[in-house]
């Protein structure tokens, strides 16, 4: 099986000034993706870009094998979902029903529905707030609530063929029990064979979970490869501008960063 | 434990408010040909209205002015009722009501350009359905123009959303009275009476232009009930659920425009319909448009029936317009809303 996502030397400049310049990797299908960079560096227009919402200038963003800009948009919706970071709903949805949104695109019918609802709100742990409106949630279990949604639209294998889950800081406003819980909703829809793109700032959950790493600089690719070839004391000399050490995690081996 | 119900909380709701609506609606129509200056009683009522022979008083009182009027009454409440519904759905935000946002007014001077323009032959069917294309022509540009300037990122802000309504008010009065300056006293005399011409001026032709626009409306609004709970989340979240944004929006935009536009050409301006109804029936159902368009209809219905047979019955024999009663009883519930708005996120 080729590749799920392939991205060849991407620009994008929708507003003008030139947003991404020179982005260039592939995913298999089950890889997770870490991508991180200064606040500014075009994590997010990325992402919106790979999920087919912003339009690139030049180069080629393909999707199982087809060009994204070829899939329609209800076929696109089926293997491609997209937790956005500023996320806004002002009416009182219950939390259930805000779920059951990310089934919209699939024609998998109700009790289906309703047992993916069961899922996901089980390994989100969201499961005590299904009866709670979304308008009275702390930004925290909001957070949790919206990813729930993004992973019920690509919960099942036989949702799509090939499945691609773009998560943008997914894990910023949450608890470190929940940081954890993102972690494993994310390795667990990646062993069922769904590829998951990562946007943060939590350099040690990333280091600690992803198979790439990817580095952005204004706009620009600086880097990608497994955590331990990109996560390097100069990586944040250079990209950061924070001195760090970096050394082995006394358990799983990969690069642990500390804070100077 | 794992739960499983056949439906949400909020959907058995739904279905229990639709039966109870659609058993009330009856009730308010046969109490609104009942009711007014001259009191029926319920059997001699429903007796006139299938009275075509005789042509006594209550069967004329019944059948020219009464029904007609009812009928008015109840197929402009739902078009205001479930247009506003929609609006707050495209705008993602509970506030927006097509009186407070300058398009009635919009529909108000392009019904009068129209009337001013177009000679003698404003009568009957036709010339309804002319006033109602200007009502609907003006209703548009206001939406357009509001949405504009007031749409951000994460959906319309409250206060440029209301300021851009304040301003299209003003230019459409403006307007108004430029025209009427330079009208001739005929043309003057036919816009005033068309503004004057609330639902008591219900006849067989008006209510046959509403007739269709309503149909119009409550057909293929709910069309669109999954694409706008998924604008709910966000344009982009929209795209990214497989919805067509940009059409759905266009689509809503002119249903809306067709409502508020006929609505105003037919009954004259009715404010806070559309706001008060979509609001008391998401605070009982909740924000699915699946069930909120539907019952938004028939709350608007039954709650302009009941305005209207009490603006024709409260100071009898003189009659209150019903936009009066409405008003009363919207603008308290506006400042209320006004002050809990940081329970929509938007502080």
């Amino acid at each position: 099986m080729g590749a799920l996502l392939e991205v060849r030397d991407v620009h994008a400049s929708p507003y003008g000034a030139a947003l991404l310049r020179n982005i260039d990797f592939q995913l298999e299908p089950g890889a997770t993706l870490g991508l991180v960079g200064p606040n500014g560096a075009g994590k997010s227009s990325l992402l919106h870009c790979v999920a087919g919402g912003l339009p690139i200038s030049s180069g080629a963003i393909a999707l199982g094998g087809t060009p994204l800009e070829n899939w329609p948009q209800l076929q696109r919706a089926r293997c491609l979902a997209m937790q956005t970071q500023h996320a806004s709903l002002n009416f009182p949805f219950s939390v259930e029903e805000v779920v059951l949104l990310g089934r919209i695109p699939h024609a998998s019918g109700f009790a289906a529905d309703r047992a993916i609802l069961e899922e996901v709100l089980e390994a989100t742990d969201t499961a005590e707030l299904r009866e709670r409106r979304y308008t009275r949630l702390s930004g925290g279990e909001r957070q949790r609530v919206q990813l729930a949604r993004a992973v019920a639209q690509l919960w099942r294998e036989e949702d799509a063929a090939g499945r691609l889950l773009l998560l943008d800081e997914p894990s910023a406003a949450l608890d470190p029990a929940h940081q954890r819980m993102v972690m494993n909703v994310v390795a667990r829809i990646a062993a069922s064979g769904c590829a998951v793109i990562i946007a943060s700032h939590d350099f040690n959950l990333l280091s600690a979970h992803v198979d790439q790493v990817l580095v952005m600089r204004e706009g620009r690719q600086h880097a990608c490869g497994s955590p331990r070839e990109v996560l390097t004391e100069e990586l944040f000399d250079e990209i950061f501008q924070v001195p760090v050490r970096i050394v082995a995690h006394p358990v799983s081996g990969r690069p642990l960063v500390i804070q100077q | 434990m794992v739960r499983q119900r056949l439906m949400s909380a909020n959907a058995s709701r739904a279905r229990l408010l639709l039966t109870v609506q659609l058993a009330l609606l009856p009730l308010a129509l046969i109490g609104a040909l009942s009711l007014g200056s001259v009191s029926l009683g319920l059997g001699q009522s429903i007796a006139a209205l299938f009275d075509l022979e005789s042509g006594g008083q209550a069967a004329a009182i019944v059948q020219q002015i009464r029904l007609p009027r009812a009928l008015m009454a109840a197929l402009v409440g739902a078009m205001l009722g479930i247009s506003g519904a929609a609006m707050q759905g495209i705008f993602r935000n509970p506030l927006a009501d097509p009186s407070l946002i300058g398009v009635t007014s919009g529909a108000t001077l392009g019904a009068s350009l129209v009337i001013a323009f177009s000679g003698q032959w404003i009568e009957g069917f036709s010339g309804l359905t002319l006033i109602s294309f200007g009502a609907f022509s003006g209703g548009i540009c206001a939406v357009v123009v509001v949405y504009r300037l007031a749409r951000v990122e994460t959906g319309t802000s409250v206060a440029t959303m209301l300021l851009a309504g304040i301003a299209i008010t003003a230019l459409a009065g403006a307007c108004g009275n430029i025209l009427e300056l330079f009208s001739s006293n005929e043309t003057l005399r036919r816009i005033s009476l068309w503004r004057m011409g609330g639902l008591d001026g219900a006849d067989y032709p008006r209510l046959g232009v509403a007739l269709l626009a309503t149909l119009a409306c409550c057909a293929l609004l709910p069309r669109f009930s999954t694409a706008l709970n998924a604008l709910l989340l966000g344009e982009s979240e929209a795209r990214y659920l497989g919805i067509d944004v940009e059409r759905v929006k266009g689509m809503i935009i002119l249903l809306v425009a067709l409502a508020v536009g006929c609505s105003v050409a037919l009954a004259g301006t009715i404010a806070f319909v559309g706001l008060v109804v979509p609001h008391i029936v998401r605070m009982l159902i909740g924000p699915d448009h699946r069930y909120l368009l539907p019952a938004s209809a028939l709350a608007g219905a039954l709650l302009l029936t009941v305005a209207d047979t009490l603006a024709r019955t409260v100071i009898a024999p003189t009659e209150l317009p019903v936009g009066v009663v409405t008003a009363l009883l919207g603008v308290p519930f506006f400042v209320s809303l006004l002050r809990r708005r940081r329970d929509y996120g938007m502080g």
